[in-house]
């Protein structure tokens, strides 16, 4: 096994129920990495939702709640206030995230609370077997959009800095170091961060909708497709169709992190609490 | 000293959830419950707690159940259409031994029908509403005075059973002004620790009384794993194990009924030669109790059984009573709800009358006193 793995995984929990080839396979690796790099194990307090995502922090040996499909922020805005020095981190699908889950996103975003919101899009419900989601292209095959997808697909990290995100950034599978920097940088952000992982999904979106299983093929067109936000910047509109853009697209650090602000607004004669529960 | 307050029944709400250590509540307004959502906003503070009005209801108890795990005795509060909307994190709490208290003010149903009158409604979404199979613990406060107590032992019966508790009060409870006593110190339970070293611990094993070791709070250094998912005694998803899954829902269901006698809160009056008895709970015991004593006055031999607790139902208690009374009248604020309980309980050996009243109001004692002649 990898030491890494032997270090921090759940063994018991061992397989992992993602598919071969799965993209979130290389988040977890990922993940695993920044925590060896940042020592902060202990300090961790992770949140799934639900979805093929939304298990990957049950493999870690961290305090972990897995939740309900879309509460995944709620949830982690609770653990977060009872103590802000814990390091939350959120794992969450773009269906999870967004469609069931989208009002508590833009509601943890727009408090600015300190989360680390790893979402990883597949452009598919994964879990409940290829539906279509709030992040399918338009006219993407699926299995509830089998003539093709009608809808318009979210820019999730758009929508997150609209709502008042202070740290986002989007790379893919296809991208591990720039991944690994990109996490590292979330979780030291104090503040909402949220970073996006476009992550292949071969055995739904891959075979409906890209015409291929094949994982290897999938991270080709992810590379393909992937311009950084600099360049984006200076390309015109219709070139960036089908295009990818990654990169840190936002960075504010003068907006006051929530939990910091609610710390401070208890008034001064206030009572320690410390008695309890 | 013993403090007395002239105050409504959602303040006694909230400062029955203040004494007994309450110190995170996420809410969303909603009549008839928006005053404990206010009154949080202002007395956590206070206490160093965290008050947070959430963006609705099913963000307020995720949110409470994240403080559950971070250390924290967490409420929240809420009336028909928000607790429906909460039911699917209620039943998140029972599947993994996380305490919680949810409170419900009740109002007239279904859908966002009388948001300012009072019901009984709510009973049965109480107990069945989240899907699967899981017990509540519920209490059903009569009074301003019981509004309080009541709260208190919710905060207490959640500690000691992991489990959420509901206090289902009523519009006519929570907008009541009465005069109540608040003792200078409340009898507290505190969260149970893990009594196994971090090595040793195993978050889902039960003791033979179907209760778990302690509670860790999050980043103490046990890495428990809580997952919504039916689960192993170490917290991984077992949904393919049929043993084990099955194990999981009758442990958590047994943890609260096994205990049916330990849960037992009823009053009685004058049911020891009873021939009459009235069953109620919440505010229509008042008139009942009212009404049986007038007819005590008039030569009728009527008792009165009042449930503080009422899920678990309290099925020998009123087994007993069946064996004695010829008749009885249930008064209830809904269409027959708790009736069809105690007829169940009854199998045709007393005569099981249905007082339902809708509209909002509670039933007088005099038509109460109809009945019992
Ligand atoms: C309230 C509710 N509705 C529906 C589901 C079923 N469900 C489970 S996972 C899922 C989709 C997850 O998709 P996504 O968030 O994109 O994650 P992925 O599996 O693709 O990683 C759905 C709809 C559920 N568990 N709960």
């Amino acid at each position: 096994m990898h030491p890494l793995a032997d270090k921090y995984l759940r063994q018991a929990a061992l397989p992992l129920i993602f598919c071969p080839g799965c993209g979130d396979g290389t988040v977890l690796n990922i993940f695993l990495r920044a925590v060896e790099e940042m020592d902060i194990f202990p300090d961790l307090a992770l949140v799934g939702g639900i979805g093929c995502s939304g298990w990957l922090p049950t493999y870690l040996r961290a305090d972990v709640l897995h939740v309900l499909h879309g509460r995944a922020i709620p949830f982690a805005t609770g653990l977060k206030l009872t103590d802000p020095r814990r390091k939350v981190v959120v794992f969450t699908g773009d269906g999870d995230c967004v469609g069931i889950g989208g009002n508590h996103f833009i509601h943890g975003a727009r408090r600015n609370i300190d989360l680390t919101v790893i979402m990883m899009n597949n452009g598919i419900y994964g879990m409940t077997g290829g539906q279509v989601a709030p992040t399918t292209p338009l006219h993407g095959r699926t299995q509830t959009s089998p003539y093709g997808n009608i809808e318009f697909p979210f820019d999730v990290g758009d929508l997150a800095r609209a709502a008042g995100a202070t740290y986002v950034a989007r790379w893919t599978t296809a991208h591990p170091k720039q991944l690994l920097r990109a996490i590292k940088e979330g979780i030291e952000h104090a503040g909402f961060s949220f970073i996006e992982v476009l992550s292949q999904c071969p055995t739904q979106a891959g075979r409906y909708m890209e015409g291929t299983s094949d994982p290897g093929e999938l991270l080709t067109l992810f590379k393909k497709r992937a311009i950084s936000v600099e360049r984006a910047r200076s390309t015109a509109a219709q070139d960036l169709r089908g295009r990818i853009i990654v990169g840190k697209i936002h960075h504010l650090t003068e907006k006051k992190e929530f939990s910091k602000t609610l710390y401070e607004s208890f008034p001064a004669e206030a009572a320690d609490n410390q008695d309890h529960p | 000293m013993v403090q007395t307050l002239v105050i409504h029944g959602n303040e006694a709400c909230v400062r029955g959830a203040m004494a007994a250590g309450c110190r995170f509540f996420a809410g969303y307004p909603i009549t008839p419950a928006t005053e404990i959502t206010e009154l949080m906003a202002r007395m956590l503070p206070q206490v160093r707690g965290v008050f947070l009005q959430m963006e609705d209801e099913i963000a307020s108890i995720c949110a409470a159940l994240g403080a559950a795990w971070g250390g924290a005795k967490a409420c929240t509060a809420t009336s028909g259409p928000g607790f429906t909307l909460k039911q699917e994190g209620i039943g998140w709490a029972a599947e993994t031994d996380t305490p919680i208290v949810v409170i419900d003010v009740m109002r007239g149903g279904p859908s966002t029908g009388q948001p300012t009158s009072s019901s009984q409604q709510d009973v049965m979404q109480a107990k069945y509403g989240s899907h699967g199979d899981y017990e509540i613990i519920a209490l059903t406060p009569s009074s301003v005075q019981e509004a309080f107590d009541l709260t208190v032992k919710a905060f207490n019966l959640a500690e000691i059973y992991r489990n959420p508790v509901m206090v289902l009060s009523d519009e006519i409870v929570g907008h009541t002004r009465e005069k109540i006593r608040i003792p200078e110190q409340v009898e507290v339970v505190r969260r149970k620790k893990p009594e196994s070293s971090i090595k040793d611990y195993i978050p889902y094993r039960p003791t033979s009384q179907g209760f778990l070791d302690g509670m860790p709070t999050f980043n103490q250094g046990y890495g428990i794993l809580v997952d919504g998912q039916l689960h192993d005694e170490w917290g991984i998803r077992a949904g393919h194990k049929p043993d084990v899954s099955a194990g999981l829902v009758e442990r958590i269901c047994r943890k609260i009924t096994g205990h049916a006698r330990e849960l037992l809160d009823v009053e009685e009056y004058r049911l020891d030669d009873a021939e009459v008895a009235v069953i109620a709970y919440g505010s229509p015991a008042r008139p009942s109790l009212r009404a049986t004593k007038e007819a005590r006055h008039t030569g009728v031999k009527a008792g009165c059984l009042k449930m503080r607790i009422l899920w678990p139902f309290p099925e020998t208690a009123i087994d007993q009573l069946c064996q004695r009374v010829k008749k009885i009248i249930v008064p209830e604020m809904n269409m027959g709800k708790i009736y069809r309980e105690v007829e169940r309980v009854a199998r045709g050996r007393a005569e099981v009358i249905s007082m339902p009243k809708l509209g909002g109001e509670m039933h007088t004692p005099q038509e109460i006193f109809e009945k019992i002649k």
